[in-house]
């Protein structure tokens, strides 16, 4: 049976690649395998790109706001050790921790000039390449009545502590204003680009050949892409949108496109895992994009409705209808940036948790039940990446769907026989 | 601090449930009742369950905050 066949190539495909992974991310013998830094270090986004043992560096191009100096140099610089994503090495007083570059609070005049290299007196730990120790330790401080992980590390006796780069979400997920910005090319901004190009590549393709195929039926790429764009014709612009689906077609489409390909990227295994619809600052930005087209695109009637409601006593407006619509306004964008991080970023993690489970087992029981575990590991993640295939297609459609659908408000003529009783009511004061 | 959120959340979870397991229910008996009407009521479905969701979504976000 030929069905079958492929099935057990991919278990044994998944299986061999597991050992591979995990052995990447759980590493090292005798601690306990820490789930949660692993699940936050698998969602996270990083200065390097780990694909599977190997990384690629990356440029990083980093502002300092104390002495407003711009670094520019590779990643690579950093000196990658063992699989943890540490560099050994401190680049003008950049240091990678965990895959992301930190900044040393405290640096020595030396540390902020050219290159030099962390390991001191317990170099010895860190050239052990295939179980290196983490380079970095955490401590937990109070700041601000709330405890929070502060990484450092030891040098010449002296503890230098580190801080992450500055991403303000209110405090939320953590992020604060520090002393540095990063706008470097990271992960999440390659796997885009990547996403991009092949976007670019197969929609121009499909373009040239509705000018050279034209009025025959579809054929190759053309015929696998041509279902999904009448899809969001015929089920998101046409019903939603009325007679204007024309003009919002376009954006539905990239939207859709755009979110629908990061979302199965970052499911393929072994390729990094980037969680780029996962990411805060990504989901934000499309909010944002869709935020502005819906609002600038409304007209008189959306705005009338959400400043001053017809029909609908002044006291009532003024105390409840107004300040409610106006937060309306607001978080159906917000909503929409939540929603497609949540899901995407859930569902990564319950993946890594999954793989991770077969080293709480080894931890817990030795080898042999880690064994065992992995059998039933394998088989909960392979239905759990079946799961998330189907999100990745749910949840661009719902952006896209929802995105019509405050567009459909926001464009609305005034109908008289929808809202007859109350211009009636408003013309009767 | 941990504990607080976390029941925040549980509480959230439980009303999104519900909801969701509502309009899951709802939209399977109408498609039995009306199979031709499956392809809309699919799409209902799935953008009422989306609504859903952001309420979820946005008591989530309030119990990090302010838990």
């Amino acid at each position: 049976m030929k069905l079958s066949k492929i099935f057990f190539a991919l278990v044994f495909g998944l299986l061999l690649g597991f050992s591979f992974t995990a052995q990447a991310e759980g590493g090292s013998e005798g601690e306990g395998v820490d789930v949660e830094g692993i699940a936050f270090h698998h969602i996270s986004d990083a200065n390097v790109y780990s694909i599977g043992p190997w990384s690629f560096p990356l440029p990083c191009i980093l502002y300092n706001k104390e002495n407003g100096k711009w670094s520019t140099f590779s990643s690579g610089k950093f000196h990658l050790v063992g699989h943890h994503g540490d560099g050994s090495e401190i680049v003008e007083g950049y240091v990678l921790n965990g895959g992301t570059v930190n900044r040393i609070t405290n640096p020595t005049p030396e540390m902020l000039e050219g290159h030099m290299s962390i390991a001191g007196d317990h170099g010895h730990d860190s050239h052990d390449e295939g179980h290196a120790h983490h380079l970095f330790n955490h401590e937990t401080k109070i700041v601000d009545g709330k405890e929070k992980e502060v990484s450092y590390f030891e040098k010449d006796g002296q503890k230098f502590y580190l801080e992450d780069k500055t991403a303000w979400d209110y405090g939320v997920f953590g992020g604060e204003f520090t002393s540095f910005y990063d706008f470097s090319i990271t992960k999440n901004v390659v796997s885009m680009f990547i996403v991009c190009l092949f976007m670019m590549f197969v929609f121009f393709r499909i373009a040239k050949m509705y000018k050279t195929n034209e009025g025959k039926a579809p054929s190759g790429i053309q015929g696998f892409f041509e279902p999904m764009v009448v899809f969001i014709q015929d089920e998101v612009a046409k019903p939603f949108l009325g007679k204007k689906w024309k003009q919002f077609l376009p954006f539905l489409l990239t939207i859709f496109f755009f979110i629908l390909g990061l979302n199965l990227f970052g499911q393929i295994p072994f390729l990094g895992g980037s969680n780029v619809s996962g990411s805060l600052s990504v989901t934000l930005v499309l909010a944002v994009a869709a935020f502005l087209v819906v609002n600038i695109s409304g007209n008189a009637h959306y705005w009338g409705h959400i400043v001053w409601m017809p029909g609908v006593p002044a006291w009532l407006k003024i105390a409840i209808l107004t300040p409610v619509e106006i937060i309306g306004v607001f978080i159906k964008p917000i909503t929409l940036m939540l929603r497609l991080f949540a899901n995407i970023t859930a569902g990564h993690m319950v993946m890594i948790i999954f793989v991770s489970l077969i080293f709480i087992a080894r931890d817990a029981a030795g080898d042999g039940i880690a064994w065992l575990t992995s059998i039933g590991s394998i088989a909960l993640t392979m239905f759990m990446m079946a799961i998330e295939l189907l999100v990745a297609f749910i949840q661009a459609f719902v952006f896209t769907i929802l995105t019509a659908a405050y567009l459909n408000a926001s464009t609305e003529e005034a109908h008289d026989h929808d809202h007859g009783d109350s211009h009636e009511h408003a013309a009767a004061h | 601090m941990g504990s607080l959120a976390g029941i925040g959340m549980g509480l959230a979870v439980i009303g999104a449930g519900i909801g969701i397991g509502n309009i899951g229910a709802k939209a399977m008996e109408a498609i039995a009742r009306q199979p031709e009407a499956v392809g809309d009521i699919r799409a209902n479905m799935i953008l009422t369950a989306a609504l859903v969701e952001g309420a979820a979504l946005i008591a989530i976000v309030m119990a990090f905050l302010v838990g």
